[in-house]
């Protein structure tokens, strides 16, 4: 399946890009980022600490065990410091 | 109920006077604005990136949260992304009640999710170091959030 990743502060910086759309048959968040990790040491970086990193699937919160069945949209960013 | 994000810059003053002009029957309003602080005296700037489209869905599911838990009349969040300098006005939330106690609530409760679960992310950029540093979230933001699911 098709999904488009969205990367967000220094998981952007550290995997060089905001944005891409990848081919994948990661079926949940926790198997995505296992394959990530493999694609270069920019990703590895960015998911070094995974208790920092928070994940998005079509625009809300979820946990890493969440499925990717019909996901479009998936968004890694650290911790928010909105206000 | 009203939600922006914005880049540009706001004028407070009469954000707060077009609030309370849309308000039929609340005698409080309880405003909050977040500002650029320089505690060292070295910031050039403060990036603040942001997630299109989650932000302002995020936003607008706190402020519709706001108004039903506290019985407010009008709900305001102004959020502003992109550079700031030190001094100028990061966002604004505006609530309106009956009574004092739930728009002071209200404001509490809006911010506590805003600073936490909307998806900003602030750099401090200081002179002489362009690159400059993500701001951490600290964990009594956190703490402050679990208290009102208590």
């Amino acid at each position: 399946m098709k999904l488009n990743l969205l990367y967000f502060a220094w998981l952007r910086e550290r995997i060089g890009r905001g944005q891409e759309i990848i081919e994948t048959d990661a079926e949940t968040v926790t198997e995505l980022i296992a394959e990530l990790i493999l694609r270069d040491p920019g990703y590895a970086a960015a998911f070094e600490d995974i208790s920092s990193v928070r994940v998005a699937v079509d625009q809300n919160l979820v946990d890493f065990s969440t499925s990717l069945a019909s996901v479009r949209e998936v968004a890694f960013f650290p911790p928010m410091t909105g206000g | 109920m009203i939600v922006r994000v914005q880049n540009v810059a706001f004028d407070f003053s009469e954000e707060v006077k077009l609030f309370q002009a849309a308000t039929k029957y609340s005698g409080a309003i309880v405003t909050f604005s977040g500002i650029v602080r320089d505690v060292n005296g070295d910031l050039d700037y403060m990036l603040i990136e942001h997630y299109p489209g989650m932000t302002e869905n995020a936003l607008e599911k706190f402020s519709a949260a706001s108004k039903v838990k506290f019985d407010l009349e009008h709900v305001l969040v102004i959020h502003r992304f992109g550079v700031l300098r030190p001094g100028e006005i990061i966002m604004m939330v505006a609530t309106a009640s009956k009574h004092r106690k739930d728009a002071f609530s209200g404001a509490d409760y809006l911010m506590d999710y805003l600073k936490s679960r909307a998806p900003f992310w602030k750099k401090e950029v200081v002179l002489g170091q362009p690159d400059g540093a993500w701001v951490d979230a600290k964990v009594i933001d956190e703490t402050a959030l679990k208290a009102w699911s208590n």
